[in-house]
């Protein structure tokens, strides 16, 4: 019984919490090392492309929300979500267009791209706050709980509560059905062939005719999708902000840079160590122990390594250790 | 086929090709040769659009075509291998072959969803085409091998089977033959003819072998510090004064030493 509590109460505090942002930053991460293996930077306006997508999604809810459309107890931002990703997409293929593009042609080095990508960042981050303004947002609405604390004590005569919020199970299955399709897209059909052999290879790839804009296009248009999922997901879980996603840069990045860059499996994994480093780190296990140890070691404090105030560390030590020791990733990416 | 009129490829103050002027006939086999860094490759890699020129031109039956993209290039039906074999490491002998007929219908996202039909029966005949392919370079045993992990002289095989996918115009040739053993470059050069005499290739050859360059080219062009010096039969170049000392000679010499 002891035991089984101190499992709920992990469960509860770190094992969802984790597993759903884990997926927020899988999808992200995912978005970033597709630039990098195909385009070849990294790309620091992601995060605020995930903002845009998410922000057009939000609008596109209120919308709908204002008409009376709605999706019974599931967000009407799930419906609202293709907006979101056709606007990211126009925003993006735009930016390439008149940005990239130019960059591209004359063969720039990668470190010009990153910078370059800075000042997108900079212009999306300008466009957002200019549209939605600075300001923390709602646009949840649904059912709140698919399981609440109460309920599970119920139902299970425990002490310790569960509770899954509606919006963590949202995540994890989107995320789930996002990341099938993207797999299979990239293994089975021609277009993701393509752009894998042209990650592979590029001068190859061009030999063998294959249309290097169309390609760089595809990337962007799936890295835009892949945005405004995570974007519209992280938002519904915790809450859209304009500034988070500048934030979420950092971990986003660190779970591309675990996973090794240019690898879509590694930037999956890489999420969810980052997640479950980050939610752990920072949180309180003096109830957990408390169950687990024998009544003479229960600890005094609260064994909380990190403030949750510093959760940012987190992704900082782990990106330096993980540069330090093992540069190339924990799958093998392609940096060096 | 190809005209290059006085090609210069300069990386800063170097001048690797500098002013080179050459014509491929229709339907040779041209072999080109010259010692090491003469100027070979860079030539190849300028014609094939992987290097914009410093200044020059190149025409392909009398139309422009310096500075077009690879891919470009690639729809006329100009190929070419690389010297040191490159691939898709990441994907299977056969899928490597399979992606040479780049700018499919497959590759377009509207019919990736719409166009399922078209696709699978494109694949049908790539994969066929693939093994096939494969057969004739006696590396079947390879086809599901990622390409990442064959050897050196097997990425070589790949590279001219790259080559075979497609009907090409014009194949440009950069050492096919370093590092394969002997009977397969017996093999590789019985391809290379066949291909030339069935399907109307034109070739053009980079060796150091000079029996695989006898056997296979005429006529043979002679490259040295980016210029070309002499155009002919082999013999003919074997008994230019210039050609030994550039590069036939300095092999001799080599030999002498060795002997001494
Ligand atoms: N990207 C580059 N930057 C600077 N120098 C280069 C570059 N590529 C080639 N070179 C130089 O140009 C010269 C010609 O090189 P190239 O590869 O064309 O020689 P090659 O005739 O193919 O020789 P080999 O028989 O050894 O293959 C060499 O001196 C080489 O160092
Ligand atoms: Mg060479």
């Amino acid at each position: 019984m002891e035991f089984l509590n101190g499992f709920v109460a992990l469960s509860n505090f770190v094992l969802v919490p984790a597993i759903a942002y884990g997926s927020q930053l899988a999808l992200g991460a995912l978005g970033v090392t597709l630039i990098y293996g195909i385009l070849r930077f990294s790309n620091f306006a992601h995060g605020d492309t995930m903002a845009f997508g998410a922000m057009v999604t939000v609008l596109v809810t209120w919308a709908m929300q204002s008409i009376g459309i709605s999706f019974g107890p599931l967000p009407t931002a799930l419906l609202a979500l293709p907006f979101g990703i056709a606007g990211a997409v126009l925003m993006v293929l735009m930016t390439d267009k008149m940005v990239y593009k130019f960059y591209r042609e004359k063969k720039s080095k990668p470190v010009i791209l990153v910078i370059v990508s800075m000042g997108v960042m900079f212009m999306m981050n300008g466009i957002v706050r200019v549209i939605i303004g600075p300001n923390e947002q709602q646009f949840r609405d649904g059912e709140r709980f698919l399981i609440k604390a109460r309920e599970f004590k119920n139902m299970t005569g425990l002490d310790e509560g569960l509770a899954i919020k509606s919006t963590q199970a949202i995540t994890v299955v989107t995320a789930a059905i996002a990341v099938a399709l993207l797999f299979w897209f990239l293994n089975k059909t021609r277009t993701g062939k393509s752009m894998r052999a042209y990650s592979d290879n590029e001068d190859l790839a061009l030999l063998s005719g294959i249309n290097p804009e169309r390609v760089v296009a595809v990337t962007w248009i799936i890295v835009a999708a892949l945005a405004t999922i995570a974007g519209v997901l992280y938002g519904l879980d915790k809450s859209f902000k304009p500034f988070t996603y500048f934030q979420l840069l950092l971990p986003i990045f660190a779970s591309a840079i675990v996973g090794g860059l240019g690898n879509p499996l590694g930037a999956i994994a890489g999420g969810f160590v980052v997640a479950f480093s980050e939610v752990m780190i920072t949180y309180a296990w003096k109830k957990v122990l408390g169950y687990w140890l024998p009544d003479t070691l229960e600890p005094s404090g609260l064994v909380q390594l990190l403030s949750t105030d510093y959760k940012f560390a987190v992704s900082f030590m782990i990106l330096i250790v993980v540069l330090l020791f093992r540069p190339t990733g924990l799958f093998k990416g392609k940096a060096y | 086929m190809i005209k290059v009129e006085n090609l210069h490829k300069h990386f800063g103050g170097f001048h690797a090709v500098d002013g080179a002027t050459l014509e491929i006939e229709q339907g040779s086999i041209t072999g080109l040769i010259g010692p090491n860094g003469a100027g070979k490759t860079t030539l190849f890699n300028v014609i094939a659009g992987v290097l914009t020129p410093t200044s020059g031109r190149v025409t392909m039956a009398g139309e422009d075509i310096t500075g077009l993209p690879p891919h470009e290039l690639f729809h006329k039906g100009l190929l070419r291998t690389f010297q040191i074999a490159h691939e898709f490491h990441s994907m299977s002998c056969r899928e490597n072959l399979m992606m040479v007929p780049g700018d499919q219908i497959g590759e377009r996202l509207w019919d990736t969803w719409f166009g399922r039909k078209r696709i699978a029966d494109q694949e049908r005949a790539l994969r066929a085409k693939a093994d096939e392919v494969l057969e004739f370079l006696t590396i079947t045993h390879l086809a599901d091998h990622k390409a990442g992990q064959v050897s050196g002289g097997q990425k070589k095989l790949l590279e001219l089977g790259r080559t075979m996918m497609v009907d090409a115009k014009i194949v440009f040739l950069d050492e096919v033959g370093a590092g394969v053993n002997r009977t397969l470059l017996n093999t590789i050069g019985d391809a290379i003819i066949r291909l030339n005499q069935d399907r109307g290739y034109t070739f053009v050859v980079i060796e150091h072998d000079m029996d695989f360059i006898g056997r296979l080219c005429d006529p043979v062009i002679c490259m040295a510090e980016g210029k070309v010096l002499a155009q002919g039969t082999l013999d003919e170049i074997k008994a230019n004064e210039q050609v030994i000392e550039a590069y036939l000679g300095t092999g001799l010499k080599n030999k002498d030493m060795l002997e001494a």
